[in-house]
C-alpha cells in the first residue's frame, strides 16, 4: 500500500535536517505504529506524506500503491487515498462542518471521475456515521471545529475519515489531549474502519492507544530515522524501559 | 484662504456644465443646497475626511470616459426574485423596462414627475437629512446632489408591500454623468424591502435620504455593479424613531472608485440600525466605507460591518465612527472591519472612532487585514478540496459575517452565488 524508501527531509527555509533515510513498507490491511521521542520526527513524516509546505525533500521516495505521492498536490494525494487525521485539528471560522464535508467528499469523487453524491444521500450517510461517532447534529451545523472540545476535533477527524473512505489513513497523535473514554471513542471509530483492504500508520508518544487500536508492527523512531521494528510487544517495551534503553541501541 | 479659494474654483468648474433648475415644491430646497454647497466648496485632498481617498475622480468637471462592461451570461443581480422593478438607464427613467408602480402598502413617485407640484410631503425629507449630515463633517458632494439631482425615487411606505421595490442602474453611456436623490418614508409600522443594482453611469452621485418612524422597517440590499471604471459617491442618510429598524447591506465587486457613505441617527430609543458591506477588489480599485452612527435615544443597537477582499494593489478604506450622545444609555454598539488581502500588494486604511458621553454603554470595535491561513487552506487540501475551491470558501467564510446581516435567505442566497462566481473568475 505505502512505500516509503529512504526518505531524507529538511525544513525548506532553514537547514535543518529532520528525516534521515526513513524505509517503512505498509501492506494491505495492515496496522502500523510508529513511536519515539519528541523531536525524533514523527509528525514531520506525516506531514510531508500529506504535502504540508514548509519541507523539502532532498532524497527518497514515498508511493502509494505504486505512484509517487511527493510529486502529488495535497488535493491529488487525498484523492488518490490517503488521509492525515490532524494532532491539531484546524478551526475555520465560516465554512460549515457539513459544507466542508460534502465539498471534500465531491471533490475527491470527481477528482476520481466518480458522480457526485446527491444531497439526500450525503445527509443520510453522514447522520449515520456521526451517530456511530456520538457526534450530534449541532456539530455537524457549526463551523468546522469551532467551539469543539479537545474529543470532539479527534472525533470529527475520524468522521471526516469515515465519509472519505481513504485507502491509508495515517494518524498523527490522534490520542493528545484525550480523556480515556474519549480515546476508547475515537480507537472504536478507527477500529469500525479495520478491514477492507484499508492500511493505518498510527503515530504516538504513548503504549495505551495501542491497546485499543492493536497494530500488526510497532517501529520506533529517533533522529529522524526507523531504528527498531517489532510486534506489539515492542510497544510494551517502551511504555515499561522507555526511550533511553532502545536509543542505545539503535545507534 | 488659499485653501478656501481652491475649495470654490474646484466647486465651479464641477457645476458649470450641471443645470440648475429649481421649480415647484423642491425649488427652494435645490437652492438650499446650492447656498449650502457653496458656503463648503469641494472637498479636497487636504480634508481630514477624504484623507484616504483621492476625491479627484469626482469632483473633475468632465467625466473620464470609460469601456462598457460586459457581464457575460451571468444574470444581473436579484434576477430570480418577484419585485417592483423601476429602471433608470445612465440616470433616464426607463418606462418600457420598469413596471407599474402600483403596489399595495406604498406609494411610488418619480423625482422628476413629483418636483412640478406646489406641495409634497417629502418638502420635510429633501435635503433635510442631508444638510443635518453636514456636521459635524462637511460632505459637499452630498448637498450637491441635493441641489442638482435630475431624477430619483419618492417612496412612502405606508404598509407592508408583498414585494421589495427594486432600482436598477444600467449603463449604457461611456461618458455619463448621472445625479440620482431618492427619499423613503416609511411610516409608523411600515416595513419595506429595497433593492438596488448596477453602475448607473460611467460617473455617479446617490443620496437616498430614509426617515423611518416608530416601529418601522427599512431592509436595503445594494449591488453595485460589476463595471471595472464607474466611479460612484454615495450617501445613505436614516433617521430612526423608536423601536424601528434599519438594515443596510452593500456588495461592491469591482469599481475604480467608490465611496460609501453612511450617517444613522437612532433618535428614539430601543431601536436597531446595522450596516454592513462585502466588497471585492482586483487590481485597480480603490473602495471607501465611511460611516457615521449617532446614538441618540436609549437602549439601541447598532452594528458596522465591513470586509473587503483584496488583490493585485486594491485598496480599501474603513472611516467608522460611533458617537453615543449624553442620555444614550444602555447602547450596544459593534464595528468590525476586515480585510483579506490575496497578494502583498494590496492595501487597507481603517479609522475607526468611538466617542461615548453615556456611561452605561457597550462598545466594541475592532479591525484587522491579513492574508489567507494557510493552515486552513492546507487543511482543506488535504481533505481533497483543490486549492483554488478552498481558497473560495475561505474567503466566503471571511464575508459571510457581512453577509449574515441580509435576513431575506433568497436575497442572501443571490448575492452569495455573485461572490461565489466573482471568486472564481478572478482565481489567480
Amino acid at each position: 500500500m505505502l512505500e516509503i524508501n529512504n526518505l531524507h527531509v529538511k525544513l525548506e527555509d532553514e537547514d535543518k535536517v529532520i528525516l534521515r533515510g526513513v524505509n517503512l513498507s505498509i501492506g494491505a490491511g495492515e496496522v502500523h505504529a510508529i513511536m519515539g521521542p519528541n523531536g525524533s520526527g514523527k509528525s514531520t513524516l506525516s506531514y510531508v506524506l500529506s504535502g504540508r509546505d514548509g519541507y523539502a525533500v532532498t532524497e527518497g521516495s514515498a508511493k502509494l500503491e505504486g505512484a509517487e505521492l511527493l510529486e502529488m498536490e495535497p488535493e491529488a494525494r487525498a484523492a488518490a487515498g490517503l488521509f492525515l487525521a490532524f494532532q491539531y485539528p484546524v478551526e475555520i471560522p465560516g465554512v460549515g462542518n457539513m459544507t466542508f464535508l460534502r465539498t471534500a467528499v465531491n471533490a475527491q469523487r470527481k477528482a476520481r471521475g466518480e458522480v457526485e453524491i446527491s444531497a439526500g444521500d450525503f445527509l443520510k450517510l453522514v447522520r449515520e456515521k456521526a451517530k456511530t461517532l456520538k457526534i450530534d447534529a449541532e456539530m455537524l451545523k457549526r463551523p468546522v471545529n469551532v467551539g469543539f472540545s479537545g474529543g470532539e476535533k479527534k472525533r470529527n477527524e475520524i468522521l471526516q475519515m469515515a465519509m472519505l473512505e481513504p485507502k491509508m489513513c495515517i494518524l498523527d497523535e490522534t490520542d493528545s489531549g484525550l480523556d480515556v473514554d474519549a480515546m476508547k471513542l475515537v480507537a472504536e471509530g478507527v477500529n469500525a474502519l479495520r478491514g477492507a483492504g484499508r492500511s493505518f500508520l498510527v503515530i504516538t508518544h504513548y503504549q495505551r492507544l495501542l491497546d485499543h487500536i492493536k497494530p500488526d508492527f510497532v517501529h520506533i523512531m529517533a533522529a529522524g530515522r526507523i531504528i527498531k521494528t517489532g510486534g506489539p510487544d515492542l510497544a510494551l517495551e517502551v511504555e515499561n524501559n522507555g526511550y533511553a534503553g532502545l536509543l542505545g541501541e539503535g545507534v | 484662504m488659499a485653501v478656501l479659494q481652491s475649495k470654490h474654483n474646484t466647486l465651479q468648474v464641477r457645476i458649470a456644465g450641471l443645470r440648475f433648475e429649481p421649480q415647484g415644491w423642491l425649488g427652494a430646497l435645490r437652492a438650499d443646497a446650492l447656498a449650502r454647497l457653496t458656503a463648503m466648496g469641494m472637498p479636497g485632498r487636504r480634508d481630514e475626511y477624504w484623507r484616504y481617498t483621492n476625491p479627484a475622480g469626482l469632483i473633475a468637471v468632465d467625466v473620464a470616459a470609460v469601456s462598457l462592461f460586459d457581464p457575460g451570461d451571468e444574470p444581473p443581480p436579484f434576477d430570480g426574485i418577484d419585485r417592483l422593478k423601476i429602471v433608470f438607464v445612465d440616470g433616464v427613467f426607463d418606462a418600457a423596462q420598469s413596471d407599474n408602480f402600483a403596489l399595495e402598502g406604498v406609494q411610488v413617485e418619480r423625482l422628476a414627475v413629483a418636483e412640478q407640484a406646489d406641495i409634497h410631503w417629502a418638502t420635510a425629507l429633501y435635503g433635510v437629512l442631508e444638510s443635518r449630515g453636514q456636521t459635524p463633517v462637511q460632505r459637499p458632494l452630498a448637498a450637491l446632489n441635493s441641489a442638482f439631482a435630475t431624477d430619483g425615487v419618492l417612496v412612502r411606505v405606508t404598509g407592508k408591500p408583498s414585494k421589495p421595490i427594486s432600482l436598477i442602474y444600467q449603463h449604457n453611456s461611456k461618458t455619463s454623468d448621472v445625479v440620482l436623490h431618492h427619499c423613503i418614508k416609511v411610516e409608523s409600522g411600515a416595513e419595506v424591502t429595497l433593492l438596488e443594482n448596477g453602475p448607473a453611469a460611467a460617473r455617479f452621485s446617490h443620496v437616498m435620504e430614509v426617515d423611518i418612524a416608530d416601529g418601522g422597517r427599512l431592509h436595503h440590499i445594494r449591488a453595485q455593479g460589476r463595471a471595472h471604471q464607474r466611479q460612484a459617491a454615495t450617501h445613505l442618510f436614516a433617521r430612526i424613531g423608536n423601536h424601528a429598524a434599519f438594515k443596510s447591506f452593500t456588495l461592491t465587486a469591482n469599481g475604480r472608485l467608490t465611496r460609501n457613505e453612511a450617517v444613522l441617527e437612532l433618535l428614539g430609543s430601543d431601536s436597531v440600525a446595522h450596516i454592513a458591506g462585502a466588497a471585492l477588489g482586483d487590481g485597480d480599485f480603490h473602495h471607501d466605507d465611511t460611516v457615521f452612527i449617532t446614538h441618540a435615544g436609549a437602549r439601541c443597537e447598532s452594528r458596522q460591518v465591513f470586509k473587503k477582499v483584496l488583490k493585485n494593489g486594491a485598496t480599501g478604506v474603513f472611516q467608522g465612527k460611533i458617537l453615543v450622545k449624553q442620555g444614550a444609555q444602555k447602547t450596544d454598539g459593534y464595528q468590525i472591519s476586515q480585510a483579506l488581502m490575496l497578494d502583498g500588494e494590496s492595501q487597507f486604511l481603517a479609522k475607526p472612532e468611538l466617542e461615548i458621553y453615556a456611561d452605561d454603554v457597550k462598545c466594541s470595535h475592532g479591525s484587522t487585514s491579513g492574508a489567507i491561513d494557510e493552515t486552513a487552506l492546507f487543511y482543506l487540501r488535504s481533505r481533497g478540496v483543490p486549492r483554488r475551491a478552498a481558497q473560495s470558501l475561505l474567503v466566503l467564510a471571511f464575508l459571510a459575517e457581512a453577509i449574515t446581516e441580509i435576513e431575506d435567505e433568497a436575497i442572501s442566497e443571490d448575492i452569495r452565488q455573485r461572490l461565489q462566481s466573482w471568486l472564481e473568475r478572478h482565481e489567480h
